[in-house]
């Protein structure tokens, strides 16, 4: 990044004297003929990917293509929570990776991503799911996380707004903290890594709607799209949402369903909700934005669709859980509410891959986990896409697993991807 | 909401069905040692964005089996019958 385009205290105070607008954060780039990478898809898992490929592979002659605009899909979709408190291996040693990228990227990307570590609780309502909760926080330090087991007195003093009476639904017994744990602000980390990514030459293209795969020999040399024909040495898939229907043009099927994941958020209050919290009674996490709304989400709707629009049940089944756990919320009215679409897969865990079809490679099936793992998924596509060959941390992610009795079934639910 | 019409009961909110997946795939034959079939049976999924074939069980209703016609961009239901009269005598034909 050349250093007249640096954010910096220095900027802010030459742009505020000046008084002349600030330059475009990344070009309109148009397409050129053909690319060594092409990546499909302008979300943050695509531009962490161009970032990554130019950093950590010097590969710089990329494209990444977006049908809308930068910040249009799920990257934008998101109720922003970054944790790495898992439990399988491979999962525990990938999520973990990402949030020790997470805790350097404002200074990697010179963009705030304002990632806030508040911590995450996960609360636990018997002597029962306080065990499992132990078991997950040992797994977690065993691998270097952190993680405390709190007891219904240390809960009640650090989060004293939850339900504690004899009427409580769901009595609390204990939790699970991880510090490290919090959020970050969406839409800057797409803003992020697209203006890092253009910055190191890549053509970030909004607008630019992929219709095909070019395929010959079982390899695939290029993409169709609304703006013409554009040949890639190496075609990336990342659209998660819409894995299937992409990957369908290269003649793939995936072991992925398309599934609602409601968000809402409530009319700005003064701040009083200080962590992530999860609840352990039923699908449901809340927490404060900066702005004031509290941000909260439950479950999936339960069966496949692209519709974005949520089913009415589960708003009630989510609003339910918010009372029943801090019951003063109960008079807040909602200001925002939508639905984005999940890859599910059956196992409820990502692919990170090569495929079938050599140069084509995969990202996808994140279900409600994506935006955690953004700064590790590029990391490691990147790696996938230089190498054509799997890292470490994303061998687990292949699209073989299921073939191979391979699962990564973090919640132990079987192979139901509405159940995941 | 989405609301399922039920050849018996008429048409209901969907909480009073129970989803099944995807009425195009076939079960293997029991016993078929082709694990390659089992696997694409059990894990892929066409994961259309369009009309699609699905079974729904109406659980708290007459606790039939549909096949229901729906469109997964729009929600819209398009038609429905009774697994075991459509899948016995009609597979593949309009509902």
């Amino acid at each position: 990044m050349t250093p007249s385009r640096r954010y910096s205290a220095f900027s802010l105070a030459r742009h505020a004297l000046s008084n002349a607008p600030w330059p475009r954060a990344w070009r309109a780039a148009e397409p050129k003929s053909s690319y060594d990478v092409v990546i499909v898809g302008g979300g943050g898992h695509g531009l962490a990917t161009a970032h990554y490929l130019a950093v950590n592979h010097g590969i710089r002659n990329v494209a990444v293509l977006e049908r809308a605009y930068v910040g249009a899909g799920n990257v934008g979709r998101n109720t922003t929570i970054v944790r790495s408190n898992y439990v399988l291996d491979g999962n525990t040693q990938f999520f973990e990776y990402s949030l020790k990228l997470w805790e350097g990227l404002s200074g990697a990307l010179n963009f705030n991503v304002m990632l806030s570590q508040r911590g995450q609780v996960i609360l636990g309502h018997s002597p029962l799911q306080l065990d499992v909760l132990a078991r997950k926080g040992n797994i977690m330090r065993l691998n270097g996380i952190d993680a405390e087991l709190l007891d219904r007195g240390q809960v009640m003093r650090l989060l004293p707004y939850l339900d504690y009476s004899a009427e409580a639904r769901f009595p609390i017994w204990g939790a699970l903290l991880q510090r490290r744990a919090g959020t970050a602000r969406h839409d800057a980390v797409a803003w992020g890594y697209a203006r890092a990514a253009d910055a190191q030459g890549a053509d970030v293209i909004e607008n630019c709607e992929v219709q095909g795969f070019l395929i010959r020999n079982g390899s695939v040399y290029g993409v169709e799209t609304s703006r013409g024909r554009i040949l890639a040495g190496r075609v990336g898939i990342a659209v998660a949402g819409h894995s299937s229907h992409v990957a369908a043009m290269a003649g793939l099927r995936l072991p992925i369903e398309s599934h609602l994941l409601q968000a809402f958020v409530s009319e700005p209050i003064k701040p009083f909700l200080d962590h992530v919290l999860s609840f352990g009674a039923e699908f449901f996490y809340i927490s404060q934005s900066d702005k004031g709304g509290l941000v909260f989400g439950g479950h999936i709707d339960g069966f496949n669709n692209y519709t974005q629009r949520g089913q009415f049940p589960k708003v009630q089944n989510v609003a339910e859980s918010a009372v029943a756990l801090i019951p003063s919320v109960s008079r807040l009215r909602l200001l925002r509410h939508w639905a984005g679409i999940q890859d599910m897969t059956p196992d409820g865990s990502p692919l990170i891959c090569r495929t079938p079809i050599r140069n084509l490679y995969l990202n996808g099936g994140w279900c409600y986990q994506g935006f955690k793992a953004t700064p590790a998924s590029g990391w490691c596509f990147a790696h996938t896409i230089a190498n054509d060959e799997e890292h470490a941390l994303n061998r687990c992610y292949s699209l073989d697993r299921f073939a191979r009795g391979a699962e990564l079934d973090e919640d132990g639910v079987g192979n139901w991807t509405y159940k995941q | 909401m989405l609301r399922i019409p039920c050849p018996l009961c008429g048409e209901r909110d969907y909480t009073e069905f129970r989803y099944g997946g995807d009425a195009r795939k076939r079960r293997p034959s029991h016993g078929l040692p082709d694990l390659k079939v089992w696997h694409d049976y059990v894990f892929l999924f066409d994961n259309v964005k369009g009309p699609h074939r699905e079974f729904w069980q109406h659980v708290v209703g007459c606790r039939q089996w549909l096949v229901v016609e729906r469109n997964t961009a729009t929600n819209r239901v398009e038609a429905s019958g009774l697994a075991r009269v459509v899948l016995a005598t009609r597979e593949d034909a309009t509902l």
